[in-house]
């Protein structure tokens, strides 16, 4: 049985997809007096698009996880996982790429490593008023000074952040789960018309694969998108915590997505023990987020060295509401509301704290972002928000147009069977 | 009225719950049901009422964290304070932070602790106690079902035994007490 589109959700989607394009043309117009060029409309793009980009990556590695595992519960929600990540991969690559074109081009300013003022050794001024100087490392070029302002840590980062190399990681990364999410995919679809277990067999090989490269991908691309914007702070956290946050805003976006398609009965199979399960997930990655974020911040906050605790003096002198805000938001709703059995098992206790999950951690997304870009000028204004809702409706259009295109349940998965009676 | 006590071996896990879903069936309450492994869905079957478990390892886990903060408190604060890396050390509150692991690894501490003592006084399997069960295949490879006549006083002995066997057990045995 396929996915149908309703007309109702159709014209929800497309109305906040409209309520996006406001918020678009509003950062575009936003009077931020400390506003140079649009940053804060750059980093709420990168917010928006790595937020929900992690959602679909969060989904292709789970699916991944599913295989390399040999994970039998989960089978019946097979679909509704590729639906999370097939299409939403590809398009908010294109909304990171946009970003990231952007800022090489230095139309903002998200990745200060990029200016060539703080690398280069050398600077020639500008003669004309208002034009701006250029940078050389050629010491012979005419009206070549001594760069004062050179950035020595930068300098001896950029080994590693220079912007050819950043390119080229970016571009292997989203490339290859770019490659994968429609690998999986199209297996999926022609498992459905083959019996035997020669393409399950391949796939659990694949996932395996896609799996150790996802294990170095997802720390470095956390590195190369988000913690360069700090480019003089490191944590090696880091990784596993932005790691962790995509990880659980699959699960809560999956549970969603599973509970309204077993409302609408395309989910004729999935019984309260697939729900439980779900469940478990989304308050077992909301302890390990939690546990990741605490215990990055008690190393930086035991040892109180400078350079570390910059981090985090930026964010709690300026955004110290929601950030306390979101760290309760994050572990205490979770830990409270999901540790019953019987809360794992209601619907209702799943859907709302889902979404305040979901929602700090937009919040969780936005702290790594704004506190490197804006400092303490950020203005969380109307259009943010509306931006924000206009990705998510881009994101919910795809995933449930993913879901008319192929039957709903698979049809020759080897565990459907062990699926449909599962039982907790 | 004589009391008795019946005990119904089965060889497979899944054949006894069978059975067992008969007996009940009839109207017959299952005293207890003995198995070297849980058995899944045993529980609704025999009407096993939800484990408290839980609620006394929250409990554990609670005291552990009280006694934590309690312990760090005296020790680091109020009996002789501790400059930890030049943080404040005059207040729990300021220097919580660095109590935290701790008290996170206390906590954990009692709630296990105290949930396996639970377990094992609960279920009588403290190490050195005799143990209960009516067979000791029912540690190895066989399911043992237990029924008494005492929770069952609407039903005569025989009846009780005659749906019993009826079921197919390997083996039945009565006993008087």
């Amino acid at each position: 049985m396929n996915f149908v589109f309703s007309k109702r959700a159709k014209i929800t989607t497309l109305v906040l997809m409209a309520l996006g394009v406001i918020g678009i043309i509003g950062g575009l117009n936003s009077h931020n007096p400390h506003d140079h060029g649009g940053q804060e409309f750059w980093s709420n793009l990168l917010v928006c698009g790595f937020y929900f980009f992690a959602i679909a990556l969060g989904g292709l590695f789970f699916y991944a996880l599913q295989y390399a595992a040999e994970v039998g519960w989960s089978s019946q929600l097979k679909r509704v996982f590729e639906g999370i990540f097939h299409r939403n991969i590809p398009a908010f690559s294109l909304v990171l790429v946009i970003v990231f074109i952007a800022s090489t081009l230095h139309v903002n300013h998200i990745y200060h490593w990029m200016d060539p003022g703080t690398y280069s050794e050398f600077v020639i001024p500008a003669t004309v008023e208002g034009e701006h100087s250029t940078y050389t490392d050629n010491a012979e070029a005419t009206g070549a000074q001594v760069n004062l302002g050179i950035d020595k840590i930068i300098k001896n980062k950029r080994a590693y952040l220079n912007e050819g190399f950043w390119w080229a990681r970016t571009l292997v990364y989203l490339g290859v789960f770019i490659w994968f999410g429609n690998w999986f995919r199209k297996k999926s679809i022609e498992e459905d018309a083959l019996d035997g277990t020669t393409l399950h067999v391949k796939m659990f090989k694949r996932s395996a694969i896609f799996l150790a490269l996802f294990a170095v991908f997802s720390s470095t691309l956390s590195w190369d998108w988000l913690m360069s914007i700090d480019t003089h702070w490191f944590s090696t956290m880091y990784g596993w915590y932005v790691f962790s946050g995509m990880w659980v805003t699959f699960m809560i976006f999956a549970t969603i997505a599973t509970l309204y398609l077993r409302d609408k009965g395309f989910l004729p199979k999935v019984n309260d023990s697939h729900i439980h399960d779900l469940g478990k997930w989304m308050f077992g990655i909301s302890m390990l987020w939690s546990y990741l974020g605490l215990c990055q911040f008690l190393l930086i906050w035991y040892a109180d060295i400078g350079e570390e605790v910059i981090y985090y003096q930026q964010r709690f002198e300026n955004y110290g509401l929601p950030l306390i805000v979101m760290c309760i938001i994050n572990f205490v709703v979770p830990f409270l509301v999901l540790m019953a059995r019987d809360a794992k098992r209601n619907p209702v206790f799943l859907r709302l704290s889902g979404c305040l999950i979901l929602i700090g951690h937009y919040v969780d997304v936005y702290l790594l972002v704004m506190p490197g870009t804006m400092h303490g000028h950020s203005h969380y204004s109307w259009w943010q928000p509306l931006m924000f809702l206009g990705f998510l409706g881009l994101f919910v259009y795809l995933m449930l147009n993913s879901f008319t295109k192929a039957a709903m349940v698979p049809v020759n998965h080897p565990f459907i069977d062990e699926s449909e009676h599962h039982s907790i | 009225m004589e009391r008795k006590v019946f005990h119904a071996m089965y060889d497979d896990d899944d054949k006894l719950k069978e059975a067992a879903q008969l007996i009940v069936d009839k109207g017959i309450r299952i005293k207890e049901v003995f198995s070297p492994f849980p058995i899944h869905g045993i529980d609704p079957i025999i009407g096993v009422k939800r484990t408290r478990l839980a609620i006394c390892a929250f409990m554990y886990a609670l005291t552990g964290t009280s006694l934590a903060l309690l312990g760090m408190w005296y020790f680091m604060i109020s009996d002789w304070p501790m400059n930890i890396g030049g943080k404040p050390n005059q207040s729990l509150i300021d220097n919580v932070t660095s109590f935290l692991p701790v008290t996170f690894e206390f906590s954990v501490l009692c709630g296990a602790h105290g949930m396996s003592i639970t377990y094992l006084l609960r279920n009588g399997t403290v190490p050195g106690m005799i143990a209960d069960n009516p067979h000791p295949r029912s540690t190895n490879d066989r399911f043992i079902m237990e029924v008494t006549t005492d929770e069952n006083s609407s039903m005569s002995a025989d009846d009780i035994s005659k749906i019993i066997s009826s079921t197919n057990p390997e083996e039945l045995s009565e006993k008087e007490y």
